[in-house]
């Protein structure tokens, strides 16, 4: 009885194991994290390289991809913009004018809100998100398929980079995908919140809530909104197609590949709003 | 002038030197150590080793896809492998045909055989359609040229592995286990195809085809391939004619012959 007291005693782990044990899992995490900043800050130069390198070679059979790229980080998603358009503008509406009518400035600061809300954070943020979720993910399954039937060999024996032939085309179109799709949701959020402001009573004129918009606008929000959606773009491509492509997987492996890749890639384009965020606080 | 110095010995086509090769999946394996050998051009070559020895990464790395793990080897005169741009004209020499093919999953088998044509070459569309539909009919793939790769049987997309490496008309074809799974009918034709390919054949302009080949029954290939080697337990050993493989006491050679 008493042996099996002074067992239970001696079975919780004492503090300075606890603690190392904390320790250990934290520098693990940060290990594996700048690994993977590693791998995936090679290939994103690799991918530049090659960019500017083979920018016009074999454009017929590049173009052709990039064009089908755009189409399926950008034209294919529009009627789900649409809807994303008209939700968001219901949302920021929406409790916008529940709390300004309290203190009765509803018509006064719609538009400056939604320039703050939409345009600067929400519209690339939201548009990053639902392009890494239809089109980031069929990325990574794609191109893990490809890696694990040899599709990558069979392109490096017929002298065709697959860097060139799988990522670029990729990266341009969601680039381009990501920036069109952000102004086109933009627009639509802009135009549904007006909406929903009328459906609230809200006694403001289009022409002052065109006002407030335009007066809260600056050329400064105009560049970095353009460089903010291409950078989120070229990031979750990249993040995406390094998952899908640069390391050889077995079929089994791709759904593990497949959420790594969100889960960098969402972090990745947060970590970069922030870095924007201080830019508009500090030009 | 000598008779002598008239004579020019020909570029081999490749030649390895202490070369190792290591697996592709784990490049601190080595399948296979120390291979020196040489083919010259015209020459038909199989290259018999039993099931996972490593066929497959020999081969890729004597394509130039992998890189070696030591030694040296060079293609047509010139070190390997080739991954310059500037270099690339020479590389694409060399065609390879994967066991299953290998095909792009997303284009259709026509667009396959389409797209070392259209990277490579300056042809216009009208004549890489025509190039295209001459190699289909070489391999009787028309009926399925506007399929996808997954909705035609194993053999066939064999076959167009086959059509897209002779795209290019290369000068030396190297071939991972052309006949494994093929019933009896479609090994008939492989053969007698290689045959006329090593022989020269129109699809290539008449000139002969240097061909390797690896195999994990040597037996088919009897009357066909001029030349033997065997990779067995990491050893390459090169056996030469037919007449040195019956002659062979290597219980390896044995075992690929069945006997």
């Amino acid at each position: 009885m008493q042996e099996a007291e002074t067992t239970m005693l001696a079975a919780p782990p004492p503090r300075a194991g606890l603690g190392r044990f904390y320790t250990d899992l934290i520098g693990r995490r940060v290990f594996k994290f700048l690994i993977a900043l590693h791998g995936v800050g090679a290939f994103a130069l690799i991918t530049f390289g090659v960019m500017l390198r083979k920018f016009s070679v074999a454009r017929s059979v590049v173009r052709p991809l990039i064009a089908r790229e755009i189409s399926r980080a950008g034209v294919k998603l529009m009627p789900m913009f649409l809807f994303a358009a008209l939700a968001l503008g219901f949302l920021v509406i929406g409790q916008t004018v529940s709390l300004l009518t309290r203190v009765g400035a509803a018509n006064n600061y719609l538009g400056s809100i939604m320039v703050l809300v939409v345009v600067r954070e929400l519209g690339p943020l939201l548009t990053a998100f639902l392009v890494l979720a239809r089109v980031g993910t069929a990325n990574v399954v794609e191109l893990g398929t490809a890696r694990a039937m040899g599709e990558v060999e069979s392109l490096e024996a017929l002298g065709i980079d697959p860097v060139h032939y799988f990522v670029v085309p990729r990266v341009i179109g969601m680039a381009v995908g990501i920036f069109a799709l952000t102004i086109y949701l933009i627009l639509g959020t802009l135009g549904s919140g007006y909406l929903w402001a009328f459906v609230q009573d809200v006694p403001i004129q289009p022409g002052d809530y065109f006002n407030q918009l335009a007066g809260a606008l600056t050329y400064m929000d105009f560049i970095l909104l353009a460089l903010k959606t291409v950078a989120f773009g070229f990031i979750i491509a990249i993040v995406t197609c390094y998952h899908g492509l640069a390391q050889p997987l077995q079929l089994d492996q791709i759904s593990r590949a497949t959420v790594r890749a969100v889960g960098q890639s969402v972090i990745a384009c947060v970590a970069l709003d922030a870095l924007f965020i201080i830019a508009y606080l500090t030009i | 002038m000598s008779a002598s110095a008239t004579i020019t010995t020909p570029t081999p086509a490749l030649e390895m030197r202490g070369l190792a090769v290591a697996s592709m999946k784990n490049p601190n394996i080595t399948m296979a150590a120390d291979v020196n050998w040489t083919v010259n051009p015209g020459e038909f070559w199989v290259v018999g080793a039993p099931q996972n020895s490593g066929k497959s990464d020999f081969l890729m790395t004597a394509g130039g896809i992998m890189s070696p793990a030591a030694g040296e080897f060079s293609f047509l005169g010139q070190p390997m492998p080739i991954f310059e741009e500037s270099r690339m004209a020479h590389r694409l020499k060399l065609g390879f045909v994967f066991d299953g093919g290998q095909l792009v999953g997303s284009l259709t088998v026509a667009e396959n055989l389409a797209l070392p044509l259209r990277y490579h070459s300056r042809l216009s569309a009208d004549d890489i359609e025509a190039r295209v539909t001459e190699l289909l009919e070489l391999t009787e793939l028309m009926p399925w040229a506007n399929r996808t790769p997954a909705n035609v049987t194993r053999s066939w997309r064999q076959r167009a592995g086959l059509a897209r490496a002779l795209a290019l008309t290369p000068e030396v074809l190297l071939l991972d286990s052309p006949l494994t799974g093929l019933d009896l009918r479609h090994m008939v034709w492989w053969l007698g195809l290689l045959d006329e390919l090593s022989r020269g054949h129109r699809i290539l302009g008449g000139q002969p085809l240097t061909l390797v080949a690896t195999a994990d029954d040597l037996r088919p290939w009897r009357k066909h391939a001029s030349h033997v080697a065997c990779l067995h337990k990491r050893q390459f050993l090169v056996l030469g004619d037919w007449d040195a493989v019956d002659d062979s006491s290597e219980p390896a050679v044995k075992e690929l012959l069945q006997e």
